[in-house]
């Protein structure tokens, strides 16, 4: 069994329980995903296999080189491929779907994405630094304030924090816990935020 | 791709009354005494604000217990609220009542709403 799927995120709401609390859920339309490729220690040097989004996005035609990797393995072109880890002798064959039917609900997942891209970002905002005040005849606003010695090391040292860009990186969110389940529109609800913009895509699995 | 609204309609309650800024509800809440014991306890006020849409519009009800002034914010579709009653309707011209905040007593009262007409119409 593959533990992993491809969902795609549809944007967070509320779930209100029975006793009355409330509950913030991002809503994610995990799969159907397809086996598109198998990967094995002796052709390739690891265990994996490669899956497919299957949605209405799926493109009708793809580039040649593309188009015969998905005619090998017998199944539709998928715009979004990603690679999951799996041992060997799991039975994951080539046109395997893959469902939501693999998590149950309190699962704790991890959930990987690409972060919101917040360009040229300052100090502040990405490192979280103080900055000075404002008011008062201050004349220290949203500046690093001092990035290292004179004499010595007279250089100033590498990794640094500092302005630049921000976001748009592979972030992965452990622990969260998978709320409720929707098998027939292959729908997730996970507790809390996901990395990434509504509609961009995010791999799931089960926490090990 | 499935809209949000969709997920969200199955957990809307339709049992909502029509009401507006400036009118007294009185909202019955749920409340847990032991395990199995459950009671509705009335909260009641006047609506100065609502706020949100969907299944996550709020509304924040402001009531003088005692002389003091105590606001409660309730989710609209939220379980623990057992039903909301419309007590009275207010005549008011905004949305968001805060200024309430800063009157009490006689000055703290709103006028009553004509709602003859309104409810002519619906008869038709």
């Amino acid at each position: 069994m593959v533990n992993g799927i491809i969902g795609k995120k549809l944007g967070m709401t509320q779930i209100f329980a029975p006793d009355g609390t409330v509950t913030p859920v991002t809503v994610v339309k995990a799969g159907p995903c397809v086996v598109v490729q198998r990967k094995t220690v002796s052709t390739d040097g690891y265990e994996a296999v490669q899956l497919g989004f299957v949605d209405e996005s799926s493109p009708k035609k793809v580039n040649k080189p593309m188009k015969g990797h998905f005619e090998k393995a017998g199944v539709p072109p998928t715009r979004i491929l990603r690679e999951v880890r799996v041992q060997d002798g799991d039975g994951a064959n080539v046109g395997d779907k893959v469902l939501v039917d693999q998590f149950t609900e309190n699962d704790l997942i991890e959930v990987i994405g690409t972060s919101k891209g917040r360009g040229f970002a300052g100090f502040i905002k990405r490192h979280g630094f103080g900055g000075g005040r404002d008011t008062h005849g201050s004349m220290f606003h949203r500046a690093p304030g001092s990035i290292g010695a004179s004499a010595y090391p007279s250089r100033v040292i590498k990794g640094t924090r500092m302005a630049g860009h921000m976001g748009v990186e592979r972030k992965t969110i452990k622990n969260l816990k998978i709320v409720r389940i929707n098998a027939e529109e292959n729908l997730l609800m996970i507790r809390g935020a996901l990395p990434g913009p509504t509609g961009s895509f995010v791999l799931i699995k089960k926490v090990k | 791709m499935q809209s949000l609204d969709q997920i969200d309609s199955a957990q809307l309650r339709g049992d909502i009354p029509e009401f507006i800024p400036g009118d007294t509800v009185r909202v019955h809440v749920r409340i847990k005494e032991s395990d199995n014991k459950e009671r509705l306890q009335a909260f009641e006020g006047v609506v100065i604000a609502r706020r949100g849409s969907g299944v996550r519009e709020s509304i924040t009800v402001r009531k003088t217990s005692f002389g003091i002034g105590v606001e409660r914010i309730f989710p609209l579709h939220a379980t623990i609220i057992g039903k909301i009653e419309v007590v009275k309707h207010g005549r008011v011209r905004r949305a968001k009542l805060y200024y309430l905040r800063k009157l009490r007593g006689k000055a703290a009262r709103l006028r009553e709403r004509d709602t003859r007409s309104h409810s002519a119409k619906a008869a038709k």
